[in-house]
């Protein structure tokens, strides 16, 4: 019988069954109509569905200017945003840019004697607390990073009083991170790097004139900072994160989601250094458009390594990494370059999604044999589990050990596979779910992503050799009474291999 | 053509192309006859045979007596061999008791006035150095773990001193882990715990006594403690673990095992709590001898589902969390007892093994169809990797969140299968990977695991509900493809 019916009957036995089972029934959509238990791919990841009750968190930044907290408020909430626990970072500073006019960014707008400055800027804390408040009590999310210097005890005083009005229910968790730094270079460094381009005084001040003037706001705010202390602040929960990452002391930390904060950031690192992305060179497979199985390079793919090992032998990079899959396309590619590395390491975990039994499959095949799976995956990619394989959701749950890892290395060359490094893409792009699966990740081309400031420089090192195009859009038509040529209608060109006669719709198939 | 052949003419195939795969050829073992890379299951998992060049570790504890160290020590041993990192634990105490006579135990031997007392202890901690070196410099393991009081600065810098000796290439890593304690509640429970049955005492002295004298031997201490502190120790690398990880001081962590080392102590708590470990209920699959699959419980299976509600009706553990497979058979066992659960969570990680090409198989159809394979896996049911399937080592690469996970949590109930917890007790009970495939796991009984002073209680609860044998022994001998059906003796 066809996979769909299998996939059907199963199902249908188990509504026979006593509705015991009604609870853990398992859709090849990890999406669950179930109440309040659903399939986790990992402890880390908050999977959709689940109404298991998640306590609210609020990260609350504190340190002075120029101490990078909004650098990681951002890339805190793209981490957490990443393995699916839904997170907002809140700017006051924005908040206070849009409430008043030019002439208030200059440095005597902060002094804590300027009555009208402190009211404007204690009246844009409390929007933005407010608009927080909202964010996390209509469960739009589940943390919200409050990004403001919060230097004193009032004002931190402040938001845990909002966090914990008696209203609340669940009341909202506090966890404060606290950036210290009395390293005048790295100061001058993040100063360099973002204030001085900052809106607050781009097109408005010459580079040396902002830097004085921001160097006096920062003495503006040191007037009054109280840091948080192990004895005072006993009984809230803190991690100083000290000298941009070189000591840390971290106090009472409670529950999952903070415990996951501490091992970021303990884990992330300012040195520079590149992070190349890269699939394996063209595969036979790919030519014939089979997915997945473990086939070798074909003479493109060969010609594609070459000229990759040409390029970093030009890179000439430092103490390289090279980290590939364990697939003969992917290890035949890296072993061109192992005696350029410092370190060659092949990695299960870098090994393409498992499309279970749609493995060796082309989309033809797929389509006429399994359209009711063809069909629900079109529908929600990112969800989407092929039967006794995976799901973009379970991928994004086992590589966060590799982005664990990515950020603790320096130069590294990742060589691996489309899905996989659309859900590196995503976390470095910050794609959502229902983007990530159709990101583009054409074959023999580089991409070489350097962190620079809040995010990240991408270049993208096209290699000109022939390739065959394996990218899949969403079709128009998601319907399931659609037909086999309106579910191919976003087919790629194909290289080799039989097809169906091309509609008129249809590019014909290169020779 | 059959199975082995198919996999035969892949690596004949290999060994045709250029040599530059001989490098990556990836036969169905994980252990690899390349020369410096290999498959990695994990980042944190350091596979057998890889040569890559890494840093011998030293982890020196740091701290008065009665404040953890040796928990500490034993429990980071058991999690880095565990993920595969080689170590080893070495208790100056030890070297001390064996030592000394009797009668130096008591504290005035550890009086700073006491010359031959601190010449006798001097000595032990030289000696111990040394076994650690030798450890270290001969690659028997990875890291050490120097477990003594290390209270004064001069202490520290002969350990320092050895690590970083000229002739050492590379030089020793080192890390300090000091525990810091003024809970006195928390002292006197350790001092209960595990002071007064301690070969120093048992038998000597009365509980009140030995307790007493601990205490005074705690102040001998005291007099020249020097905690590591982050302005005179600056260019040190450690972590304060402060009041049982109330809080936590990190500095200037150095390399990925340092790395795995700080976040494993802010993962573990003290807390007393049960963590429940059982199979699912016997499933159809069991009953015809088939491995892996997806099939439902059985007449019997259902049987113990419902038995273990009810032993979890008498238990009436408190804020029970249930982590179930996905695979229909454990979700069915699971689902009988969620409503006495605070949650029920499915995971994805804690599904059995996956065996490849041999899902659903017999042990006779593999033996028969692929006999390279079952004897390979007979060989080294460790590393065996099915063809595209997993092996234990992939197991407890997968497993390692899990593990995390369970240390963090309080009570829990893991409903999963046989592979996958033959890897969850290998972590608790230091099962090594030549035995870890062979720990006896039955259907139908539930373990409960109570941590206990330096290690967990184990009680069985058997269920006495009939159920099918799936436990397989290692062969006398190897099995040669001749041999293989006639030894592939299967349990019913």
């Amino acid at each position: 019988m066809d996979g769909d019916a299998e996939a059907n009957n199963k199902e249908n036995k188990n509504d026979q069954e006593d509705d015991i089972l009604a609870d853990h029934e398992i859709p090849h959509i990890s999406k669950r109509k179930i109440t309040y238990s659903t399939i986790k791919s990992s402890p880390f990841l908050a999977q959709q569905g689940t109404e298991q009750v998640r306590v609210p968190n609020v990260i609350v930044l504190v340190g002075l200017p120029a101490r990078g907290k909004t650098y990681i408020s951002r890339k805190l909430c793209r981490y957490l945003n990443w393995i699916g626990i839904k997170t907002k970072a809140i700017n006051v500073g924005d908040y206070r840019r849009s409430a008043c006019d030019l002439d208030n960014s200059e440095h005597e707008f902060f002094s804590p004697y300027n009555l009208k400055g402190t009211q404007i800027r204690d009246d844009c804390a409390r929007r933005a607390m407010e608009d927080m408040g909202r964010y996390l009590q209509s469960k739009e999310g589940e943390v919200a990073i409050f990004d403001a210097t919060n230097t004193t005890r009032e004002r931190r005083q402040m938001v845990i009083d909002f966090c914990h009005a008696p209203e609340r229910d669940p009341k909202f968790r506090v966890f404060f991170v606290e950036s210290v730094c009395d390293d005048p270079k790295i100061i001058e460094q993040n100063i360099t790097d973002v204030k001085i381009n900052s809106p607050d005084y781009k097109g408005r001040m010459e580079a040396e004139q902002a830097k004085e003037d921001f160097m006096k706001r920062i003495e503006n705010y040191k007037i009054q900072y109280e840091p948080l202390d192990e004895d005072d602040d006993y009984d809230l929960s803190f991690i100083k994160v000290i000298n941009a990452g070189r000591s840390f002391f971290v106090h009472n930390v409670a529950g999952h989601v903070q415990s996951r904060v501490v091992y970021f950031l303990m884990n992330i690192h300012l040195s520079p250094r590149s992070i190349y992305l890269t699939r394996h060179g063209e595969s036979e497979y790919n030519r014939m458009g089979r997915l997945g199985g473990d086939s070798p390079l074909s003479e493109n793919g060969m010609k594609y390594a070459r000229r990759l090992r040409e390029y970093f032998e030009k890179e000439n990079v430092r103490d390289l990494r090279i980290w590939s899959s364990q697939k003969i396309r992917a290890a035949q590619t890296a072993s061109f370059l192992k005696d350029l590395a410092a370190h060659t390491e092949f990695w299960k975990p870098l090994e393409e999604i498992d499309a279970g039994i749609c493995e060796g499959l082309t989309y033809e095949e797929i389509a006429s044999r399994y359209p009711k799976q063809f069909n629900d995956r079109d529908k929600d990619k990112y969800h989407y589990r092929y039967p006794s394989g995976e799901s973009y959701e379970d991928l994004v749950a086992r590589l966060e050990p590799v982005i664990m890892e990515l950020e603790r290395q320096s130069n590294v060359l990742v060589v691996s596979h489309q899905a996989v490094l659309r859900c590196i893409l995503a976390y470095f792009y910050n794609v959502n779910p229902s983007e990530l699966p159709y990101v583009k990740v054409p074959l023999h081309s580089v991409l070489k992503l350097t962190p620079v400031a809040y995010g990240c420089n991408a270049e993208t090192i096209p290699f000109n050799i022939d390739a065959a195009d394996t990218h899949r859009d969403k079709p128009a038509n998601l319907s399931p009474s659609r037909s086999v040529d309106e579910a191919l209608a976003t087919l790629p060109k194909r290289v080799v291999g039989d097809r169906k006669p091309p509609t008129s719709n249809n590019p014909p198939p290169l020779s």
